[in-house]
């Protein structure tokens, strides 16, 4: 028998959305709408530009990918405040994903 | 006994959240994993070629571009239909459902034009030697079948797949303008013994082409999966709204996690199969 008393509610660690919290996200969502829609514009005018490398093409249409899709992420789907067991799920789901985009390198090699 | 699915709307003790949304979230990561070996099969098979097209001088750039902005808003409807049922909104809520569904067809639609543009532009290879390809003065033209000088009533179709095909054994053909230019060169026409091969740019013309019909087609039926999902919740899906409202918007909050999860798929392979 253990007399220590039972873990408090997960739940406490997870403030569920009220609507008030809503209500007050309402600027942000238009805020992030506006973001993307710029973004979007920077992404195509630079794949127009023809940099002089192709590499920097491609790191700066990736960064800009990586940023909206973060918008994306954190603002749309609410992970900048969501509960542990999905960040590490989705820590996990990153590592194998890296796993994967690094596939393409390996066959590369000449040896390992 | 009850028939509920326990910690489906309620939290669960042990990891803070429905199972429901712990669902959604586990489904995604293995979109992720879908989507991922896709993109890196296509960095391999782009790294590795010899010649890669660079996307914008061949695909439609301003269609693909239209189709990121619907996205883009698509999913500001979405979370804004979910924010309405957090706000206890059910009008706003079927109002912003409605404008996703609106904007999900629109980007179909835009997406056939693409296709259609596609599977209706052709290239011909010319037999060496022949008039064609002297009068031509290439051996490979790309451009359109001309319905208008097609013979047989505009009958023929401009999906051609073998000879057989061909009205009285050839095709009018408008080549595409020059790079620069946008003034059509004049019908042409091709007799089948001129023409050494006909293809039209589908999944089978090459490697580039299999990419993109692959990566956009399973995004696009990731699209259609989504209205589906998306229509049932705004007709006979709302129901619950009444009985259980908590459990419908927890359910409107699992459809938004996929559809954004869709908007971003499209966010990468809109920079990195069209524009680079």
């Amino acid at each position: 028998m253990s007399d220590h008393p039972p873990p408090a509610p997960a739940e406490a660690a997870v403030m569920p959305h009220g609507a008030e919290e809503v209500r007050a996200h309402l600027k942000i969502y238009l805020a992030v709408f506006f973001a993307l829609g710029v973004l979007t514009a920077i992404t195509v005018g630079i794949a127009y530009l023809d940099l002089p490398s192709k590499n920097l093409a491609i790191a700066a249409a990736m960064v800009i990918a990586l940023v909206k899709g973060s918008l994306v992420a954190l603002y749309f789907m609410h992970l900048i405040k969501e509960a542990r067991v999905i960040y590490w799920s989705l820590a996990l789901c990153v590592v194998f994903f890296a796993a994967l985009m690094a596939l393409p390198v390996l066959t590369s090699m000449e040896h390992l | 006994m009850s028939t509920a699915i326990p910690w489906s709307v309620k939290p669960h003790p042990v990891t803070g959240i429905p199972n429901a949304k712990l669902g959604i979230w586990l489904f995604l990561a293995s979109e992720v994993m879908l989507f991922g070996a896709l993109f890196s099969s296509y960095i391999l098979i782009r790294t590795g070629s010899e010649q890669w097209p660079m996307g914008r001088t061949i695909l439609n750039i301003p269609l693909a571009t239209l189709n990121t902005v619907i996205l883009i808003t698509s999913s500001v409807t979405m979370v804004m239909a979910w924010a309405s049922l957090k706000m206890n909104q059910f009008g706003k809520f079927k109002l912003f459902q409605t404008l996703t569904i609106l904007l999900a067809l629109g980007f179909m639609v835009v997406k056939a034009f693409e296709y259609g543009g596609k599977l209706h532009h052709y290239e011909v290879t010319l037999v060496e030697g022949s008039e064609a390809a002297d009068k031509a003065g290439a051996l490979k033209i790309t451009g359109h079948i001309d319905h208008a000088t097609a013979g047989n009533g505009g009958a023929i179709t401009s999906w051609i797949r073998s000879r057989d095909d061909l009205h009285d054994g050839k095709i009018s053909f408008v080549a595409d303008p020059p790079a620069g230019s946008h003034e059509h060169p004049a019908a042409i026409e091709l007799a089948a013994e001129d023409m050494e091969r006909l293809t039209f740019f589908g999944p089978h013309r090459d490697t580039f082409f299999a990419v993109y019909f692959t990566l956009t087609g399973l995004h696009g039926i990731h699209v259609l999966g989504g209205i589906v999902v998306l229509l049932y919740f705004l007709l006979p899906g709302s129901r619950m709204w009444r009985t259980d409202p908590e459990r419908f918007t927890g359910r409107i909050e699992c459809t938004g996690l996929y559809w954004h999860f869709v908007d971003l798929v499209w966010i990468f392979l809109f920079p990195t199969l069209y524009l680079l």
